[in-house]
């Protein structure tokens, strides 16, 4: 099956370089208007970290409020808004479309070995939706504000007297929408536009991960759409199905949420950890260990995440019994995670691993992962859940999932991606630097939540007992210690920018499909049709000095072909 | 499997790859209509129909969410369901039913005779179903207002006449009554605190005989209507608004029936409305010749969304008007 075949010279034209995607047409319309996914990739991104900035200064924001009980710079009204818009910003406008809607849409085709998506106009069109859903996120601050939460849990929701919420609803409506349709192009894409050679097992896990998430994304989001939906109409003309002094039911909306915002987080972290298949695999230059375990364990989350959102709610008042399944359930969740965690582990034992910032990033990721999953088996235990609920530990617990392998997982997929979606190299050792910056800063910040957490520490409040300073102190200054690692990393691809190294083909030695075009890639992705082989064979490749980059070795490769054959004769 | 047939294979497919490229490919040019990213015809139409389906997957969730909450209503509140649905009326309901089948059968041919290039057997059953279409809306027009006249509406509104349908006893009562809130009324009246049944505070209501809702957290009181005004002006229940209130048999909580009747009828009306633009759009198209033995993929999809709209209102219609 897996016979390889490689790039052959001729084919390769180096004479296309000079015309990429990036200059092969000019002029503001021609990037509003491009049917191009790797244009609408590369908008997304820009995007994205615009969000991702705006989430973060609310995020210190917050932080900073929390140095002292009681006031420290704003006021306890103002602090509900912070956190809300901290949270309703980074969920809907940064990491759910982070990694499937800015890195999948540049990477997915190149990757599968088709010239675009299914439907070019639809990927337009989903972008549009975001900006529209972000101009409305906007317009809420200007209309009050809303500070019920990103969860929007009625009656409050529907009580509140900020003028803001209609608004926000009506932009997480319309996000849902761009998910619904990014979503709904990817799995056309893989199904019907993989090229001959490229069947499913030789499709790289990143593919793998983004087809799972896409399936979550088509199968979860509806019900999102249409309980943002009927809690517009329930603010607006009071029908009263989730209003209990009307007969509705508040717990309802409850289920409805969570139906669509448990799989949400896998929509989050699936995708990140396909990024980490590829990176932990390219860097250690070994072949990834268990490739089907991994492929199905994608599937196998995007399953188990339509099951478990009951465990959101161990303290709404459902029943014993459903307690019971729904923490039965979240458990196993744990073994699809495992499979994979195992196996990144086994494919760095023995691996040649290049100490790259892409491969900081993936290191960072398993190590935040394990935390993150770990603690929460805690979450998912009914007693300890119930003395856990709504505590910092939850707080943490999400927050090294979330953001210490979601987010961290993006940004190591923009480093590992960044050469060829820019053509340009940044300073390695600064990205190392701001890397590490981060990963402390990270766990300053968030792991001394965990032990807020577990002495009782109630998430989302405002004010607390002085015995509970110490720690807000020391998670503060994390969060400095992170954001000024976050500059750095933005100052890293600013300078890369402008005056970044030129990017071979390859820099890392990869051997997907997307590294056999040129960086950054031409308009039709390929200038030379690509050739399918298994994209985890590292042996055929060495390191060009002159390239700055790795190449196929006809050598090399004459004697894996021979092997190959050996193995299948 | 050789690794030389394989080999073949990928580099053959390659060409075909290859040629792609640019617009000058033969399929490209035999096909204007075949996208570059697409080889052939077929894969093009594959994918569309696939990601109709998708599309369709995600508009049975986006109804989903709502059968759940009637399931979920109606379990708490099996009386309203069996009590309002004889507010709804059959017949007119039937005919709706009748009226969106019969239009998805003209689709269906639509697509047939769209298939063997016969555009004026296809133009009339786009015609057709969109005719099928608007009547189905008038009908559900003449339901709505018909309902709205007599006060059948959802929330807080349900409880509260309109003022020149009101009998004098009534209006003195009003008087002397806290003001009642106006029919729709946003987020003042769910303001205070959830202990007290606001809403139950119609004029005539007796807080004294307020029953309790059968299951729910809080009733609202309203099967305590004042029931001698009833008898005094003679109504005969149907025939004037609010006539709802005057019957001593409503159970309470019965505007939940109509809150959820008119979210599901009115999200599948919104569906009807926009199946008709696409169905204009296709007939426009279809007037200017674009569809026939090689393509006819809009047809087939607009058919396979008009079914799944169908398909929603061969369930609302039992559920909602058949279960007295």
């Amino acid at each position: 099956m897996t016979t390889i075949v490689t790039p052959r010279p001729e084919l390769l034209d180096t004479s296309a370089t000079k015309d990429n995607y990036l200059t092969y047409t000019r002029g503001f319309l021609s990037w509003a208007l491009t049917l191009d996914h790797k244009r609408i990739g590369v908008m997304y991104m820009s995007a994205v970290l615009a969000s991702f900035f705006v989430g973060g200064v609310f995020a210190l924001l917050l932080r900073t409020e929390l140095l002292t009980p009681g006031r420290t710079i704003v006021s306890a009204d103002t602090y509900n808004q912070f956190f809300t818009l901290h949270g309703a910003i980074m969920v809907f406008l940064v990491i759910i479309p982070s990694i499937p809607a800015a890195l999948g849409n540049f990477i997915l085709p190149i990757m599968l070995g088709a010239k675009d998506v299914a439907f070019p106009k639809l990927n337009l069109f989903s972008f549009y939706l975001w900006i529209g859903g972000a101009l409305f996120t906007l317009y809420s601050l200007a209309a009050g504000g809303f500070d019920t939460g990103w969860t929007f849990y009625t009656p409050y929701s529907t009580t509140t007297t900020t003028g803001g919420v209609i608004p926000v609803l009506t932009g997480v409506f319309i996000l849902g929408f761009s998910s619904i349709f990014t979503g709904l192009n990817f799995i056309v894409t893989v199904h019907k536009l993989r090229p001959p050679g490229m069947t499913w097992f030789r499709m790289p896990l990143f593919l793998w991960a983004l087809y799972a998430t896409a399936i979550i994304q088509v199968l979860a989001t509806p019900v999102l759409a249409i309980t943002v939906c009927l809690l517009i109409v329930e603010r607006t003309m009071n029908i009263g199905i989730f209003n209990p002094s009307m007969g509705g039911d508040p717990v309802l909306y409850q289920h409805f949420f969570w139906f669509y915002s448990h799989p949400a987080v896998y929509i989050m972290i699936v995708p990140a950890m396909g990024i980490i298949s590829e990176i932990i695999s390219v860097h250690a230059h070994r072949q990834i260990f268990g490739y089907r375990f991994i492929a199905f364990s994608s599937i196998a989350i995007a399953m188990f995440s339509f099951i478990v959102w009951g465990h959101h709610m161990f303290v709404s008042g459902q029943s014993g019994l459903m307690n019971t399944i729904f923490s039965l359930i979240s458990f196993s969740v744990a073994i699809p995670s495992a499979v994979k965690t195992f196996n990144w582990t086994m494919t760095l034992y023995k691996g040649t691993i290049s100490l790259t910032a892409p491969m900081m990033y993936g290191l960072s990721f398993i190590f935040l992962f394990t935390i993150g999953g770990l603690t929460g088996i805690h979450l998912a235990t009914l007693n300890t859940d119930v003395h856990l609920h709504d505590t910092y530990f939850v707080v943490a617990h999400f927050h090294y999932v979330m953001m210490g392998s979601a987010l961290i997982g993006m940004i190591g997929g923009l480093h590992h991606w960044w050469p060829k979606m820019t053509g340009r190299m940044y300073n390695e050792k600064a990205a190392i630097i701001a890397c590490i910056i981060i990963f402390v800063g990270f766990n300053v910040t968030f792991f001394t939540q965990f032990m807020l957490g577990s002495q009782g520490m109630p998430r989302r409040y405002y004010d607390y007992q002085p015995e509970f300073q110490i720690y807000h102190v020391i998670s503060t200054i994390g969060a400095y210690i992170m954001a000024s690692g976050f500059f750095l990393c933005a100052a890293c691809f600013v300078q890369s920018l402008l005056g970044g190294k030129k990017a071979p083909a390859n820099p890392w030695g990869g051997r997907s499909l997307e590294w056999q075009c040129t960086s950054p890639p031409p308009h039709d992705n390929f200038s030379a049709p690509p050739t399918v082989g298994n994209c985890y064979d590292f042996s055929m490749l060495r390191w060009d000095e002159k390239e700055q980059g790795y190449v196929v070795d006809k050598e090399l490769e004459a004697v894996a072909i021979a092997a190959e054959a050996r193995g299948h004769s | 499997m050789s690794s030389a047939s394989v080999d073949h294979e990928v580099r053959v497919g390659h060409e075909g790859h290859a040629d792609g490229h640019g617009h000058g490919s033969a399929e490209h040019e035999k096909y204007p209509f075949l996208a570059h990213h697409f080889e052939t015809p077929a894969q093009q139409f594959d994918s569309a129909k696939l990601g109709m389906w998708l599309f369709l997957a995600t508009e049975v969730l986006f109804f989903g969410a709502l059968f759940v909450a009637y399931a979920v209503l109606r379990s708490r509140f099996p009386e309203v369901f069996s009590y309002g649905s004889h507010y709804l009326d059959t017949v007119m309901g039937g005919i709706n039913t009748c009226v969106l089948i019969l239009s998805s059968l003209t689709m269906a041919l639509g697509v047939y005779f769209a298939q063997r290039g016969k555009r004026i057997a296809l133009l009339i059953c786009l015609w057709l179903t969109m005719a099928g279409a608007a009547g189905f809306l008038v009908i559900k027009y003449f339901e709505y207002s018909h309902k709205i006249h007599e006060n059948l509406v959802w929330g807080p509104g349900f409880y509260i006449p309109p003022h020149d349908a009101m009998g004098e006893a009534e209006s003195v009562a009003l008087a002397h009554a806290p003001a009642p809130a106006p029919a729709v009324v946003p987020a003042p009246l769910n303001s205070a605190p959830s202990g007290v049944p606001m809403i139950g505070a119609h004029p005539a209501v007796d807080a004294s005989v307020v029953k309790p809702a059968s299951m729910g957290p809080l009733g609202l009181g309203a099967g305590a209507v004042n029931h001698a005004s009833a008898v005094t002006h003679d109504i005969i229940p149907d025939q004037l608004p609010s006539a709802h209130l005057e019957d001593a048999k409503m159970p309470p909580n019965t505007h939940v029936f109509f809150a959820i009747y008119y979210a599901m009828t009115g999200l599948h009306g919104f569906h009807v409305i926009v199946g008709m633009v696409v169905i204009g759009m296709l007939i426009y198209r279809a007037t200017r010749g674009d569809f026939g033995p090689n393509y006819f993929t809009p047809v087939d999809l607009v058919g396979l969304y008009w079914h799944v709209v169908d398909l929603v209102w061969i369930f609302l219609f039992p559920l909602f008007y058949l279960i007295h």
